[in-house]
């Protein structure tokens, strides 16, 4: 049975990118999804832990030692976790990118990358396709 | 040159940048108006959204509240930050793939209804207006302060210079003035911090001289860290210490989930990430946004420390007559008063509310030293300064003796900070009134051209109101802007959350969840801070969570709700099971499943 690619519209849509009109096949498209949750699950159970655990649950038990002249506790309520945040944020967007790719659904423009390398049959200058 | 000129000089030098900006970038199309075109840099994005993100609470009152009650601050730092982490994971790439202009343009589509995205225009609108009255009010109060004008003047001027850029450019003149407004406020914030940090303890990095030692005068290093020396003389003065908590931890928990849900909720920051290019880039933008506001957050908490140790040594058991030239300037403000209880002609700080009622009323006359005499009783306490949480920042650099340029530089990054969240939230108000309310539901027959000229008309009506709330503030704006929050934690936020990572989620499901959390979060707020507030303590509250953290009670309800009133009503039509399929893959395209 062909399979039919689903194109949703919008004023605003992002381009296509280098895979264009394809269509992920629904193993890659599940694996794909499978693979983000994980990802989520791991940097949301750090991202829990650094603020509401060291931060406001553990914060009292945490200021018995000391880091930099701050109490431990204190520190990571104030300043720690901020740059914990900040880590997270990136350290996502950079293994996304990877798990994207073996997946073949990324949006990279450079054609040659992942599954896809054929041209692009729009018929918007900006990659859109066709709707 | 007197501060006062510098303060002009910087004020109109900033103002005139902003309206340059302006007419470099107007809006030619409604996607230029809603989006900026779509093509902004992340780096761009980034700024812009941190620009959007810092109000005048985040600029004046934050490092104020934290510098008052210590370790409990942290639940602001800490909410207001890691709701990008959600916003990065959870939310922001997939309204970027989904490719439209508003938050409503998802929920009404994701849950195929016009109630649903009518149920969300009202919680945006709710949420956005609260916000800006309070944003207007703080550019008044810089102006009077620093310039001398009337507070209604300073919130005109306000309302001006928004109305050039915001009218005229839209979304695309927004983002290039919140770039300006961004550099403007961050350098404001910084270099007064820089310096104080240098004076108490010759560590050039804020970040770590609050952890330091202190450095006398002479030189020679004292044997105390910043915090150690202010838990000791909070302690002398019967406050509690500084790195201690007095908040049940269940009520930090439960404010700092509904600030960081309400900040990955709230519509303003959200369509910031419809601007970039691509998905990809969305994700990198939040993370350039949050380095950009992490600058400022993990400074305040140390301005905060030197700003109460600075205060206590300069105020505390000084005689009135010899206090600072600021002390007077910040009292004819009716931010500071004194009232000399024990007749000594010195003014004692210590812990408790020195007057009753607490807010300062003068009476007209003057006192022996000079003070402005106050109707209130006095407390028992043997506190004899009212000081406004307000001034911490702003009173900060004159307080540290810090040359007038930099006094100056504090005032042009106030109204920055005010100016640039203000225009961000008129925006989104807008934009929900042409878009969504007009084009998407009551006249879809208008062209662009009519909905751009709604746009703009919709901009300048709702830039009135705000500066109405502004000159006429309404008794509860203050105490409304933190609920914000706890509603868009309650409404939107789950409503967007699931209808990206669940299939079941219905229309059903949807609206009822919304408007229960909603009502449940508004109800809850309103009696405890109008209808009860003798009854507004930790006895009466539900499981000892206060009125600023209801939000994430009315978030799990929320959730709660969507997910049992969509197992016993129809399932999601496929259509939009495809289009949720479609928005889960950065590139390429879903399988289009014709499903029963």
């Amino acid at each position: 049975m062909p399979e039919k690619p689903y194109h949703h519209q919008g004023e605003n849509l992002p381009p296509a990118g280098h895979h264009g009109r394809d269509v992920i096949s629904e193993n890659n498209a599940k694996a794909y999804w499978h693979a983000n949750l994980r990802l989520l699950a791991i940097l949301l159970a750090v991202w829990f832990a650094v603020s509401f655990g060291c931060g406001i649950l553990l914060v009292d038990w945490l200021d018995q030692f000391s880091l930099f002249g701050f109490k431990l506790g204190f520190w990571f309520a104030q300043q720690g976790a901020i740059y914990v945040f900040v880590a997270l944020i990136f350290i996502y967007a950079w293994r996304i990118s990877v798990i994207e790719r073996r997946f073949g659904v990324d949006d990279d423009n450079d054609a040659g990358f992942g599954a896809s390398a054929k041209p692009l049959e729009t018929d918007h200058a900006d990659g859109r396709p066709a709707q | 040159m007197s501060t006062q000129m510098l303060t002009y000089l910087f004020v109109g030098a900033s103002f005139a940048l902003y309206i340059g900006i302006a007419f470099w970038s107007r809006a030619g199309s409604t996607k230029d108006f809603y989006v900026a075109g779509g093509g902004v840099h992340p780096v761009v994005n980034g700024m812009a959204t941190a620009a959007d993100w810092m109000s005048a609470a985040s600029f004046i009152s934050m490092a104020g509240i934290i510098s008052f009650i210590g370790r409990d601050g942290s639940v602001y730092l800490l909410g207001w930050t890691g709701g990008y982490v959600l916003l990065a994971l959870l939310l922001a790439p997939y309204l970027r793939k989904f490719g439209r202009f508003t938050v409503p343009d998802f929920i009404g589509e994701r849950y195929y209804s016009k109630t649903a995205r009518t149920v969300a225009v009202v919680c945006l609108i709710f949420v956005s207006f609260t916000y800006v009255a309070g944003q207007m009010r703080g550019v008044g109060i810089v102006f009077s302060r620093f310039l001398e004008v009337e507070v209604n003047t300073g919130v005109i001027v306000g309302m001006a210079v928004v109305f050039m850029y915001a009218v005229l450019g839209g979304m695309k003149g927004i983002t290039y003035t919140q770039v300006a407004q961004y550099c403007v406020l961050i350098f404001a914030y910084m270099v007064p911090a820089i310096f104080i940090s240098i004076m108490f303890t010759g560590v050039p990095l804020p970040q770590l001289g609050f952890g330091a030692e202190i450095i006398n005068p002479d030189g020679s290093a004292s044997g105390l860290s910043v915090l150690e020396k202010l838990d000791a003389v909070l302690r002398d003065l019967g406050f509690s210490a500084y790195t201690q908590g007095s908040k049940s931890s269940i009520d930090v928990f439960a404010i700092t989930a509904a600030l960081m849900f309400g900040t990955a909720g709230l519509p303003h920051v959200l369509v910031r990430f419809f601007t970039v290019p691509k998905v990809s880039d969305a994700r990198r933008s939040v993370g350039y946004a949050l380095v950009f506001i992490a600058i400022l957050y993990t400074t305040a908490p140390a301005v905060a420390a030197f700003a109460r140790l600075n205060l206590v040594d300069t105020v505390h058991n000084t005689a009135y007559s010899e206090a600072p030239e600021w002390f007077a300037n910040w009292e004819s403000t009716g931010l500071l008063a004194w009232q000399d209880k024990n007749q000594d002609g010195l003014m004692q700080y210590a812990a408790g509310a020195a007057l009753s009622p607490t807010k300062p009323v003068f009476s007209g006359e003057t006192g022996k030293y000079g003070q402005r005499q106050l109707d209130n009783q006095p407390t028992t306490s043997s506190n004899e300064l009212y000081i406004d949480r307000d001034i911490m920042v702003l009173a900060n650099p004159e307080i540290a003796n810090l040359p007038g340029w930099v006094i100056a530089l504090v005032a042009a990054g106030g109204v920055a900070a005010a100016l640039s969240t203000a225009a961000g939230l008129l925006l989104v108000i807008s934009s929900a009134i042409s878009h969504d309310l007009l084009k998407q539901t009551l006249m879809p027959q208008i062209t662009e051209q009519q909905e751009l000229l709604y746009a703009r008309i919709a901009a300048a009506v709702a830039i009135c109101i705000a500066g109405l709330f502004g000159i006429y503030p309404p008794a509860f704006v203050a105490q409304v802007v933190a609920f914000a929050f706890g509603l868009a934690a309650a409404s939107l936020f789950p409503a967007i959350l699931l209808g990206i990572f669940s299939k079941r989620v219905n229309k059903e499901g949807a609206i009822a969840g919304m408007s229960l959390g909603l009502v449940f979060t508004f109800c809850y707020i309103a009696y405890f801070k109008f209808y009860a507030p003798d009854m507004n303590s930790a006895d009466h509250w539900l499981l000892g969570i206060s009125p600023e953290g209801i939000g994430f009670i009315g978030m799990l309800l929320n959730i709660a709700t969507a997910l049992s009133v969509s197992r016993f009503t129809a399932p999601v039509p496929a259509e939009v099971q495809n289009m949720i399929d479609d928005i889960r893959m950065p590139g390429g395209a879903a399988v289009a499943h014709a499903r029963n």
